[in-house]
This record gives C-alpha cells, structure tokens and sequence, in this order.
C-alpha cells in the first residue's frame, strides 16, 4: 500500500518554482530519503506533504487522505520533525513531550508508560528535567524525535533531522529509525548528506524543484550511464582542469583523485593517459571503481557539486 | 478540546513566570511604577518661585506679599533691585514669576487712584503659567475687598453689602481637587494596556521566530484553542496586576474606591479583551518580534494621548473626538475613574462597556482571522 502519493505536486513561490511536477510514491514501512543540496525544495516538499503549505498545482495524498483537504485529518496520524529545532527550550524535556502529548489527544491511559519508553528508546531519562534549551545538539534532536513520536503516529517525515549532529549521535539517531520501521512506521526523511541517503530503502534525487531520479540506492548508482575510473596522479588539481577541457564525460575531483565517467572503459583508459602524458603529469594508477551516490550525484548535478 | 486548551495554558504560564527577572517585570515594576508616578506625577502647581522688584516698600506691598506668601501658592525666593534683573532671573529660571509693584503703590492705594501691579509669567510651561495666573488673580481679588470692606467700615461705618453674585463652588468627588486622585487610575490603566499588548504582541511571532510555530502548525491543534491559549494568561496576569495596583492605589495612597471592586474588574475583563486583540493583530502581521515591539509602541502612543487621560477630549477637533470612541483605553478611563472616584456601577457606565466589549470581540475576532495553521 502505498503511505505518501504525490501527482504534479508544484510549488511557486512568486517567479520561483520551489518544487516542479513531483510525483512520488512511497511505500508503508519503508524508509524513504529526499536527497538534494541546499534549496532543492526538500523542505517545501515536506511542508506540502504534512499540511502546513498548500501548493500551487498538484494533489498529494498521505496515508489515504488529501493533504489540502483532509489536511487536518492527516495531523492526527503524522509526526513531523521540522528542519529547526522546533521545541521550546524554555521548556523541560518532560514538559515538552506532556505538552504536544496533550495536543495530539494521548490517551492517558498508557500514556505514562509510552513517554517512558520514548525517553528510554532517546536515552533521555536522565535529562527529563534538563531545559531543552541546554542539550546538546545530538540530544535536541532526539527529543524532537521522541515530541513527534508521542502520538504513534503511522508516518514519520523528518527534515534533515541529523544537520550539524555529530557522527556517533547520528549513527543513534539512525538506529532509533531502524527500530521505528520495525513497527511498520512509514519514514520520509529528507538529507543532503550523501552517506546518509544510503542507509535508505530508497531515495528520491532532487535538484532545484525537480525528481532527477528515484529508485532503491543501487537502482539509482545503476543510472549511471559508462564505466566510473579512478585516477591518482600529480597535481590532481591541474590534472583534472586539464582532463574537464577534453571531451571526456563528467570529471569530478575527490581529494588527490580524480573521478572520470567514460562512455567504454579502454577509450577512456587510452584517453586520459595521453592527456596527462602530453603535459608531462606522472600517472599512478588508473582503476575501474564502483560508484558511490556522490559519483551520480556529480554526473547528474554538474553545476552544483564543482569545485 | 479542554484539555488542550489546559496545556496551552499550563506551558503559557510555565513559559512567562519560570524567568525571575520576567516575573519581576510582570509584577514588580507595575507596583514600583505606580509608586513613583503616584508621588511625582501631579498637575497641581503649588510653592510656585517668585521673586519680587518691590519699588515701593510700604506697608502696603508688604501686606500684598505676605498673603502672597501665605496662600502656600507662591514661595518668594529674591528680592530683586534692579530692571534688568528681571530678564535673569526668568532666564536662569529661577523663578517662574515676578512681582513687580511701582514706586507710589501705597499712596495710589490709599489715594483711591488704583495701584497697579505687575506679574511676569515664564509662559515657556502655559499650563503651570495660566494656573499660576489665576491664583494671582484670585489672590488680588481677595486683597482688594478687604481693603474696600476695610474702607467702608471706617470711612462710612457702613458694611459691605454682599456682591450681586457669589459663585462658591464645591468639587464633587474629589473633594481637595487632588490631581492624584484623578492620575493614579489613569497610571493604572496604562500600566495594564502597556503589559497586555506588548506581552501579546510578542507571543504568536516570538513562536514563528524561534521555530515552534511550524512544529505546532502540525498538530491538530484548532486555532481557537491556540488563540485562547495565548491569550487568556496574559488577561490573567492584567488581572492580578490590577488588583495589586489598585490595592496600593486605596491602602497606601489613600484613593478612595467608592464604587465595586467587582464591578471594576469586570470593566477590566472587557477593556484586556481589547488591549489583548489589539497585541495578537499586530502579533499575526508581524514577522519578527522587533517588529512587533515598533508597532505596538507606535499603537499604544495615540492610545495614551488621544483617551482624555491627560488632554481633555472635549478640547480636540470634532474628526479626532469621534475617533477616540475607538480607543478602548477612553472608555476605561471613564470606567475606572467612575468606580473609584464617583462609585458608579453598570447602570451609569453600560455605555463604555459596551463599546469595550464590541472593541475587544471586534479586534479579538481580527486577531484570529488572520491567525492561519498553514505558513505562506
């Protein structure tokens, strides 16, 4: 059963068109990653999808119901974690989750019970009383986590939950996912790292407003149309302007290597020595490499990811 | 429903009273505030400095000066000896008036010839200055009939027959026409406009600013009960205000409260209305809280100047007098100074809450009209 269907779902926002005929499917229990650079439309995807901004053009639907016009029927069944800490952090942890468990309707019975789990699940117990304002980072947003999960809610959308988390609270974060899908919570969550995205069931590549492909991850890195070869030599730097200057396909500079997307492998091979050989570059090694959704994203989004 | 509104309360209440220093701003400066103004804020003019170029130096002027002196209006603070003196001490401002009698007062007095005296006003202050007119007007009124009575009796030995006309006249309800009387309600009211709209004006866009708004747009919050939510404890906290103030205002200051406490906090319950609404309008248009803190001041400046509390109504052009039948703080100023200085109830004073109950829904209902769940 699909969770999260959208059709042309557009968005203008004056001359400028934050999101371009999206259509998506996502599936219940799957965990389902938006992946795209900053001002992609990510987040205004996400805002259209949980109710809070109507788009331009289109329809979405979430769990069954039209997200303009049953929009406030679909609150009661999602959990959203904005991109910004959203919680008050004048607040306790303990006095924020009583606070949005009381505006989603909680049942008391059992209510107890479930914020203890949740702040056990988000290793919160001891901080119960700590001021939101004073967490750390990483714990800020698992208390996010634990306010949008008070309620049970059946899909979870989360707006780059992990920005400027650090990599062991992320690796938590991402377990705490992990354990959600478990119990069949459909999670959409949108990212701009890329190592994230591959922790996904599948993703959605988004650049400027539009789907530039979705598919499961390998799906997406089988997209990648020739064979991706990796070259070490000197002065990569100069190298690599050297080798963008030639007709070869999408160059892309990674530290001291050099990634070249070649239509057929020996070409390639044949072609990139000749032009280091020509300016006297000594060649290290040059090698066929698996791609890595940085490669696609490179192939796909040249002007974006360029040094 | 209920129970959402509750916690909306509930975490309100949480959010403004946890800060000491807010709680102090809530409930302290009020207090401290009324405290002050009611000692130093004051439109009686009394121990007004003057100073005297007395030419004649008779008995005469002495007699002058010393009711003068003695009405409690006017301290003599120089005597001054030369024209040009007169220039100075008017500059400098050392005193606000001069008294000026000529050489020959006396012998014009008593030569029936009318002596004349000069008062010389600093008209920089025109109400300290007409104020202070009038006393000397009414000062040399007095001395001028009793020396005629004086002159009757002995010349005649007939009396004085009574003036055709004799205006006594009595202030009702503020007996000693204490300016205080008349100002510490007037305080109180702008005290409580001050706190409720600047309070409400922050709290929908302080939201939007720190982020929670979006993560509570999710919810199903209904926008009543978020409007409600955000306003009702401030109302609250007006409440208690009033009664702090107004217990000062009666056991310290001794201002009578003739009227129903009761009544008057119902006055009060439909003046927040519209201080309230007021706040959250300018609340939902704003998108920063600086923002919101420019145009609630720029809001409350003609609500204090344009409600009678200090510029009488009946003296504006016609245009503005109709339109401070819109400014709520005019209808409670009569509400309030009516229960506490004249006693009145509902009966006299329905008008005003009235027009205070169709301001405060009229600005309330704005308010939550433009209130949205969903962002633009």
């Amino acid at each position: 059963m699909e969770t999260v269907r959208t059709r042309a779902l557009t968005r203008r926002f004056g001359d400028l068109v934050a999101l371009d005929q999206l259509n998506l499917a996502v599936e219940e229990g799957e965990i389902f990653g938006l992946v795209g650079p900053d001002g992609a439309g990510k987040t205004t995807t996400m805002r259209l999808l949980t109710g809070i901004l109507e788009p331009s053009s289109g329809e979405a639907w979430v769990d069954g119901l039209h997200a303009v016009r049953e929009a406030e029927a679909i609150k009661d069944r999602i959990g959203y974690m904005s991109q910004r800490f959203g919680l008050y952090p004048d607040l306790t942890v303990i006095e924020n989750i009583d606070f949005y468990a009381d505006l989603y309707e909680v049942p008391k019975a059992g209510r107890n019970e479930r914020i203890e789990r949740l702040l056990a699940f988000s290793n919160l117990t001891p901080f119960k009383r700590r001021l939101a304002g004073n967490l750390s980072g990483g714990m800020k947003q698992k208390l996010g986590l634990a306010c949008a999960l008070v309620h049970t809610p059946r899909v979870l959308f989360l707006d780059e939950p992990t920005n400027g988390v650090d990599p062991v609270s992320r690796r938590d974060f991402w377990r705490i996912l992990y354990q959600l899908q478990q119990e069949r919570v459909t999670i959409f969550v949108s990212t701009a790292y890329l190592d994230e995205a591959e922790r996904c069931n599948r993703i959605g590549l988004l650049h400027r407003g539009r789907l530039m492909a979705c598919d499961t991850v390998d799906g997406v890195k089988g997209l990648l149309q020739g064979a991706l070869l990796e070259v070490r030599c000197d002065s990569p730097r100069r190298a690599a302007i050297l080798l963008r200057a030639t007709d070869l396909g999408g160059v892309a500079l990674f530290g001291d290597r050099i990634h070249v997307l070649v239509p057929d492998i020996d070409q390639g091979r044949l072609s990139i020595e000749a032009v280091l050989r020509a300016e006297g570059i000594p060649c290290h090694g040059l090698q066929v490499i698996e791609p890595s959704l940085e490669d696609v994203f490179t192939s796909a989004i040249p002007a974006v990811t360029h040094v | 429903m209920l129970e959402r509104l509750y916690r909306m309360l509930v975490k309100e209440f949480i959010q403004v009273l946890r800060n000491p220093r807010m709680r102090a701003v809530l409930f302290g400066m009020p207090l401290v505030q009324v405290l002050v103004i009611g000692y130093a804020v004051s439109t009686d003019v009394r121990h007004v400095a003057l100073a005297v170029y007395d030419l004649d130096r008779t008995p005469a002027t002495r007699d002058l000066l010393a009711r003068f002196e003695g009405s409690g209006c006017f301290d003599i603070v120089k005597r001054i000896g030369s024209e040009a003196e007169i220039q100075d001490v008017l500059d400098s401002g050392e005193a606000k008036a001069v008294l000026r009698l000529n050489r020959g007062f006396a012998e014009d007095l008593s030569g029936g010839r009318g002596a004349r005296a000069q008062l010389l006003l600093d008209g920089s202050d025109s109400n300290t200055a007409s104020v202070v007119m009038s006393y000397a007007s009414r000062l040399s009124a007095d001395y001028n009939r009793a020396i005629m009575e004086q002159r009757f009796s002995r010349t005649a030995g007939l009396r004085l027959e009574a003036e055709p006309i004799a205006l006594v006249s009595r202030a009702w309800f503020n007996t000693n026409l204490d300016s205080r009387n008349f100002f510490v309600p007037g305080v109180l009211a702008m005290l409580v406009a001050i706190l409720t709209v600047i309070l409400s004006s922050m709290s929908i866009v302080r939201e939007r600013e720190i982020g929670t708004m979006e993560q509570i747009m999710v919810t199903p919050i209904g926008r009543l009960e978020f409007i409600l939510g955000k306003t009702t404890p401030f109302a609250v906290i007006g409440l208690v205000d009033v009664a702090l103030i107004a217990l000062l205002a009666v056991f310290w200051f001794q201002i009578p409260l003739a009227g129903n406490p009761l009544f008057l906090f119902l006055g009060t319950g439909l003046y927040l209305m519209s201080t309230l609404g007021a706040g959250l309008f300018i609340s939902t248009v704003s998108s920063t809280q600086q923002q919101a803190m420019m145009t609630a001041f720029f809001f409350l400046l003609p609500v204090f100047m344009l409600s009678g509390f200090v510029y009488p109504i009946a003296n504006m052009p016609e245009a503005v007098q109709w339109l401070t039948l819109l400014n709520p703080l005019r209808h409670y100023l009569v509400i309030i100074r009516g229960v506490f200085l004249k006693g009145l109830g509902p009966s006299v004073l329905w008008p005003q809450m009235l027009a205070l109950a169709g301001l405060g829904s009229g600005m309330l209902i704005l308010a939550a009209g433009r209130f949205r769940k969903t962002m633009v």
